[in-house]
């Protein structure tokens, strides 16, 4: 048999395993972090420390009822669960966990990750528009417009990345931080003094973004439970529900994982040290912990507060940063 | 009770129920949704001193298509009648009816001669599966309220019974 085939299933099995881990994880996390910030403990009954909390929910909402909401158009509300859930699976393929742990090395994998990742929204849309209830609709447009205006500062800062790297393969700009965080990509004193007032920014701007994108509080304008019932999904029931969930959190974890990549030195080492998967998710779930913390803290905003942010702050600081960047590269 | 309407399997796996209602137990949803003072006492019990999170009952979900258990906190008007059995209805299969308080068990203190909008009893119109008494219910009655209908969905109990006196 072709080895090349058992690799690909190898990877498409091991991908899923880890998404459907990754995000019961990331629940049963989320839940305990929000728990201890409210001062209270969180799932403590279900197994040790609570941790098998996420696979009792799981169980619940595997054998819940279906329900497709009378009027919906029900190929379309049947289809937009799993739209959510396969452009997530489909960006592990060029993020580079360790030197030998990527499932493709491809010259174009930011480009790539951008292109899918941006077919959630259109998966989120389906769902409100196809679920017949107007506070669904409501939410989707909202989480449309939200994702429209972050994905231009998102991308320009990337740009900057992609400027200062030289390249789009995602492998490369890891092995161009190699040596101690002297070198990463956030505060490159080692490589170009110049690039050290603009990568922070970049970086600052850039994980915003990828919150904003994977609406996450407090830009959960497209769930504000208390003007939209629940959201785009309102109408989904069981693992409906749980798969947009299971998106999320993939998402979540591609966009901190694409923030380690691009500024925090991916799996390399902070002082050049055993580089290995180990640093890539120490890191990685260290910026979902960040993510989370600021959802339990923060309020959620206004609309035109965050659009405004989005058009009127992050767009003109980025693109002040993209010149500066070609500046700087050329003069130092 | 609110199991009711699902037609029982025609091959049924012990082991898996178990599993299932042990999955079901541990995670129940309730649906954010108060009527009156009792709803206050919810809130309390959902806070930091009683945390029915710890349970996994502490996902409160707004919307009545992901919530699995409805606890009817307060008095029932007649106007408001209605529009929880609506709620109800939408809620997916398999689910629960809690009756926290007084006023959801029998209309408590409203039931007097000559009395016009209040509804006696949340069983009157919904099949109901666990009453806490109280005027309203401290928290750790409604954390005993859970726990009772646990066991009701699993056969068993999660710590032993504490007696009185």
């Amino acid at each position: 048999m072709n080895p090349e085939i058992i690799r690909v299933v190898g990877y498409v099995v091991a991908v899923i395993a880890f998404v459907a881990l990754n995000a019961a994880m990331l629940v049963w996390m989320e839940r305990k972090v929000a728990g201890h910030i409210q001062r209270r403990i969180g799932p403590k009954e279900v197994g040790p420390f609570g941790i098998l909390q996420s696979f009792a929910d799981g169980i619940k909402l595997m054998t819940k009822q279906l329900i497709v909401p009378e009027g919906a158009d029900v190929l379309l509300f049947k289809v937009a669960p799993m739209l959510v859930m396969i452009p997530a699976i489909m960006c592990f393929v060029t993020i580079p966990f360790s030197e030998q742990l990527a499932a493709r090395n491809i010259n174009v994998g930011l480009l790539l990750i951008f292109a899918i990742a941006s077919v959630n929204v259109f998966a989120l849309l389906l769902g409100g528009w196809a679920s017949n209830n107007k506070y669904a609709v409501i939410s989707a447009a909202r989480a449309v417009s939200q994702n429209v205006a972050y994905e231009i500062p998102m991308l320009i800062t990337a740009i900057t990345v992609v400027m200062f790297t030289g390249t789009m393969n995602l492998q490369e700009i890891v092995l161009g931080q190699a040596g101690g965080f002297w070198n990463w990509n956030i505060f490159p004193v080692g490589k170009n003094i110049g690039m050290v007032v603009v990568m922070p920014i970049s970086f600052l701007i850039f994980f915003i973004c990828s919150m904003a994108e994977t609406n996450r509080a407090p830009f959960d304008l497209g769930e504000a439970e208390s003007e939209l019932v629940a959201g785009f999904h309102t109408e989904y029931a069981g693992m409906g529900f749980g798969l947009f969930f299971l998106g999320e959190y993939a998402n979540v974890f591609i966009g901190c994982s694409l923030s380690v990549i691009l500024f925090l030195g991916g799996w390399q080492g902070p002082f050049g040290l055993l580089p290995g998967v180990h640093w890539f998710l120490l890191k990685v779930y260290f910026l979902i912990f960040v993510v989370m913390w600021m959802r339990w803290t923060f309020p959620r905003t206004t609309f035109y507060g965050l659009l405004n942010l989005s058009w009127k702050i992050l767009i003109p600081i980025s693109l002040f940063n993209l010149v500066l960047t070609g500046a700087f590269i050329k003069v130092f | 009770m609110g199991t009711e309407s699902i037609q029982s399997p025609i091959v049924q796996f012990v082991a898996l129920d178990k599993l299932i209602a042990m999955g079901r137990a541990n995670s129940l949803w309730p649906l954010t949704f108060g009527l009156a003072c009792c709803a206050i006492e919810m809130m309390a019990t959902g806070c930091a001193r009683f945390d029915l999170d710890r349970f996994g009952a502490g996902v409160f979900r707004p919307a009545p298509k992901q919530s699995d258990v409805m606890i009817v906190a307060g008095t029932i008007s007649k106007k408001m009648a209605p529009a929880i059995q609506t709620l109800y209805e939408q809620m997916p299969h398999p689910k629960w009816v809690i009756a926290l308080g007084n006023c959801a068990i029998s209309g408590g203190p409203f039931v007097f001669e000559g009395q016009y909008g209040i509804v006696e009893g949340a069983d009157k119109f919904l099949p109901v599966d666990v009453f806490i008494p109280g005027c309203p219910p401290r928290p750790e009655a409604l954390i005993e309220g859970i726990l009772e209908l646990e066991e009701k969905i699993t056969g068993s109990r999660r710590w032993p019974r504490v007696e009185a006196g």
